[in-house]
C-alpha cells in the first residue's frame, strides 16, 4: 500500500509539471521572431489581408487572454488545430507517432540487448583488451556524428548493395518485412549512439557493484562465476542502468530530426521543426505538450520499475 | 590425527607501483581437525589475505605460491568446478562487514538456499525447511517469518548471524572467520563468537579466527598464529603463548592489552607503525620498532625456529638468551 500511495504521489506531482510545461511552451513560442498570419498569407499580401487572418486566429488578443482560452481547450481536450496543415494537432501527432514509435521499439530492441550486454562484459573484464575495445567502440558510436553514419550507410546499403531502401516509410500493415526494412537503417544510425551511452553506464555501474563485498560474499559460498555477475552483481546494476534505457526511450519518442531528415521520415522531429519554421504557434504548443506528457508517463513507468527491481526503495 | 589442512610456504603477491609486493611470505600452517586456530595481526600483517588465498578469493592478478594441501588436493592447484564445490561446502567463510556482505536485492531466504541448492541439491520446501532449522541454530527469532526479509531490515548482528548460518548450511569441516564480530557493538561480539563457540561444538568443525584483536584469539583459539608484515613471526598454544609470549612482537601486543583488575594511567604502545609492503627492510621486518633488536638482526631474513612443545618463532636472538 504504502507503493500505491508513493505512485499516487508522484502521479500528482505530474499535474503541476504538465502545467509548466504548457506555459512555457506558450510563451517561448510567442517569444520566437515572425508572424504565422504572414506565413499563411504570403510574402506578397496585403496588411489587411494580414490583419484579417490575425483577427481570424486570434492573434490581435492580449497574450494572456490567448493562454487562457488555449488552456481552457486544453482542458476539454482540444488541442486546438494546425495553422498550416488544416488538421487537428492532435491528428497531425497521430498521425507522425507509428513512425516515430515504429523507430524506437526497433532501435531499443537493438540498443537495449546490445548496450547492456557490452558493458556488463567491460564491466567484468576491466583493464583487459576486451574492455578497452568495447570501450573504443562505444566511444566511437557517441562521437560520429548520425547524419554521416547514415549517409555512408544509405551509399552501402542502398545505392551499392541495393538491399534497404534509402528512404521513407512504409506501414507495418502494408507488410512486416517493407515496414523493417524501412526503418532497420535509422533505427542502426541512432542505436549506435545509444548503445554506447548504455555501455558506458552499464559498465561503471558493474564496477560498482563488483567490487562489493557481497560478491566476494557470495563467491565463498561457491557460486559459479555467471552467477555472480549475472543474479548477484547484474541485478544490482538495475536501477541506474533502467534510468540511462529510460532517458534513452525519452529521447527516442521525441524524434530525432536529423535521422528523420536523412530518411525522409514523416516522424514527430521533422514534424516539430516544420511547426516552427511555420510559426504554427498550435501545432508547435500542442506537440510539446503531448511530448510532455509522454516523459512524465515515462518516468511514472521508471518509478514502478524501480519499485520492482530494488527492494530497498520499497521502504524508503 | 593427520592436519584437516595443511599450509606450506604460501606466498601471496600484488602487483605494486613498482613491480610485485609481497603480501604473505613463507606461511606454513596446519590446522586440525576440531581445532580452534587463531591468527592475529595488525591491518596489514597479511592474515586476512592469507585467509582469501586459502579458498582462492584473492583479487585477480594476484601471484599465489607454496601449497594448501586438504583431502589428498593442492587448493592452489584445482580447476575452478572443483574449487566451487569447496568454497561453502568444505570450507566457509565469514566476512569482517556483515552490513555489506548479503546481497541487498535477494531476500535471506534466496541467499541461504542458494548455497544449500549448490551442495546439497536441496530446492523448493525442502531447503525452505533447512534454512528455517539454520536461522534458528543461529538464534535468529521468528526465523520462518524473517526468511523473506530482505537484508536492510535486519541488524548488523542478525546479519552476521544470517552469514553464520549461510557459512554453516552445509556443515563445512573448515570455518573461516575473518574479523568477524570487529564490525559489531562490544555485546554483540560477545554474542557471536558463544556462537561460533557452540556451532563449532556442535559440528564437529574447524575454526580458523582471524581477529586484530588478541582479547577476541584469547578467548577463542587453542592455538594462535601471530603475523606480522606478511611473516608468521610465533605459533603456539595459546595458553603458552599468552603465558610467556617468545617474539618480542608478541610480548608487545600483550603489554598493550590492558588489564582488567587495576588502572592504568598510560598503556604502554608498540613505536612506529606497520611497514610498507613496498619498503625493503633487511633481515627481521620487526628490527625498526623492536626495543631488543641486535646487529645480527638486520643481516638476514631470521628463521622461523622450533621452540619446543610445538611452538615456533621468529626470533633466534630472544630464543638463544
Amino acid at each position: 500500500m504504502r507503493e500505491l500511495r508513493r505512485l499516487s504521489l508522484r502521479f500528482l506531482n505530474a499535474v503541476p509539471v504538465i502545467l509548466l510545461v504548457a506555459v512555457l511552451t506558450f510563451f517561448l513560442m510567442h517569444l520566437l521572431p515572425g508572424d504565422p498570419a504572414v506565413v499563411i498569407a504570403g510574402q506578397d499580401a496585403s496588411p489587411q489581408a494580414v490583419a484579417r487572418i490575425r483577427t481570424q486566429l486570434g492573434l490581435d488578443r492580449p497574450l494572456p487572454e490567448q493562454l487562457l482560452v488555449w488552456l481552457a481547450n486544453l482542458a476539454r481536450g482540444n488541442f486546438g488545430t494546425s495553422l498550416a496543415l488544416n488538421q487537428s494537432v492532435l491528428a497531425a501527432v497521430l498521425d507522425r507517432l507509428p513512425v516515430t514509435l515504429s523507430l524506437a521499439a526497433i532501435s531499443l530492441a537493438i540498443t537495449v540487448p546490445l548496450g547492456i550486454g557490452a558493458g556488463v562484459i567491460a564491466g567484468y573484464k576491466r583493464n583487459t583488451w576486451i574492455d578497452q575495445s568495447v570501450m573504443v567502440i562505444a566511444l566511437l558510436g557517441v562521437s560520429l556524428p548520425g547524419f554521416w553514419i547514415a549517409i555512408l550507410s544509405v551509399i552501402l546499403f542502398s545505392v551499392q548493395l541495393k538491399w534497404l531502401p534509402s528512404g521513407g516509410y512504409v506501414p507495418l500493415a502494408q507488410g512486416a518485412w517493407p515496414w523493417f526494412a524501412s526503418l532497420i537503417q535509422p533505427a542502426v544510425v541512432l542505436a549506435l549512439f545509444q548503445i554506447g551511452f548504455l555501455a558506458r553506464m552499464t559498465r561503471s555501474a558493474m564496477l560498482d557493484v563488483l567490487d562489493q563485498d557481497f560478491i566476494r560474499a557470495a563467491r565463498a559460498r561457491g557460486v559459479s562465476e555467471w552467477s555472480a555477475v549475472i543474479k548477484h552483481a547484474f541485478r544490482n546494476t538495475l536501477i541506474p542502468v533502467v534510468t540511462a534505457a529510460g532517458i534513452i526511450l525519452s529521447l527516442l519518442i521525441g524524434g530525432s530530426v536529423i535521422v528523420e531528415q536523412v530518411f525522409a521520415l514523416p516522424g514527430i522531429g521533422r514534424l516539430i521543426v516544420q511547426a516552427i519554421l511555420a510559426r504554427d504557434y498550435p501545432l508547435v504548443q500542442g506537440t510539446m505538450l503531448l511530448l510532455g506528457f509522454a516523459f512524465v508517463a515515462i518516468n511514472l513507468l521508471l518509478d514502478i520499475v524501480y519499485l520492482l527491481v530494488d527492494p530497498r526503495v520499497r521502504y524508503e | 590425527m593427520p592436519p584437516l589442512l595443511e599450509v606450506g610456504r604460501l606466498n601471496v603477491q600484488f602487483r605494486g607501483e613498482r613491480g610485485w609486493v609481497t603480501a604473505v611470505e613463507d606461511a606454513s600452517f596446519t590446522v586440525a581437525p576440531r581445532e580452534a586456530l587463531g591468527i592475529v595481526g595488525e591491518s596489514g600483517s597479511g592474515k586476512s589475505v592469507t585467509a582469501l588465498a586459502l579458498l582462492g578469493l584473492h583479487p585477480p592478478g594476484t601471484r599465489i605460491g607454496g601449497s594448501v594441501r586438504y583431502g589428498g588436493a593442492d587448493l592452489l592447484r584445482l580447476p575452478p568446478r572443483a574449487m566451487r564445490r569447496i568454497r561453502g561446502g568444505d570450507i566457509a567463510m565469514v566476512f569482517q562487514d556483515p552490513m555489506s556482505s548479503l546481497n541487498p536485492v535477494l531476500t535471506i531466504a534466496d541467499q541461504i538456499t542458494e548455497t544449500l541448492r549448490l551442495h546439497q541439491g536441496l530446492t523448493g520446501a525442502a531447503a525452505r525447511r533447512r534454512a528455517v532449522e539454520l536461522l534458528d541454530m543461529v538464534r535468529i527469532p521468528d526465523a520462518a517469518r524473517r526468511l523473506d526479509e530482505y537484508p536492510h531490515r535486519m541488524s548488523g548482528g542478525q546479519r552476521q548471524r544470517v552469514m553464520i548460518a549461510i557459512a554453516i548450511a552445509c556443515a563445512p569441516k573448515l570455518l573461516i572467520a575473518d574479523e568477524p564480530t570487529t564490525a559489531l557493538d562490544v555485546t554483540i561480539q560477545a554474542q557471536i563468537l558463544d556462537l561460533l563457540r557452540e556451532l563449532q561444538e556442535r559440528l564437529g568443525m574447524s575454526v580458523m579466527l582471524i581477529s586484530h584483536d588478541l582479547g577476541v584469539i584469547a578467548e577463542f583459539a587453542q592455538r594462535v598464529m601471530v603475523m606480522y608484515a606478511g611473516r608468521v613471526v610465533e605459533l603456539a598454544p595459546a595458553a603458552a603463548l599468552f603465558a610467556r609470549p617468545l617474539h618480542p612482537y608478541t610480548e608487545l601486543l600483550l603489554r598493550a592489552i590492558p588489564p582488567v583488575d587495576a588502572d592504568v594511567a598510560r598503556l604502554p604502545t608498540i613505536s612506529g607503525a606497520i611497514p610498507d609492503p613496498e619498503e625493503r627492510i633487511d633481515g627481521c621486518r620487526f628490527r625498526p620498532r623492536c626495543p631488543f633488536a641486535q646487529a645480527s638482526c638486520a643481516i638476514e631474513p631470521p628463521p622461523l625456529l622450533e621452540a619446543g612443545n610445538g611452538r615456533l618463532t621468529r626470533c633466534p636472538p630472544r630464543l638463544a638468551a
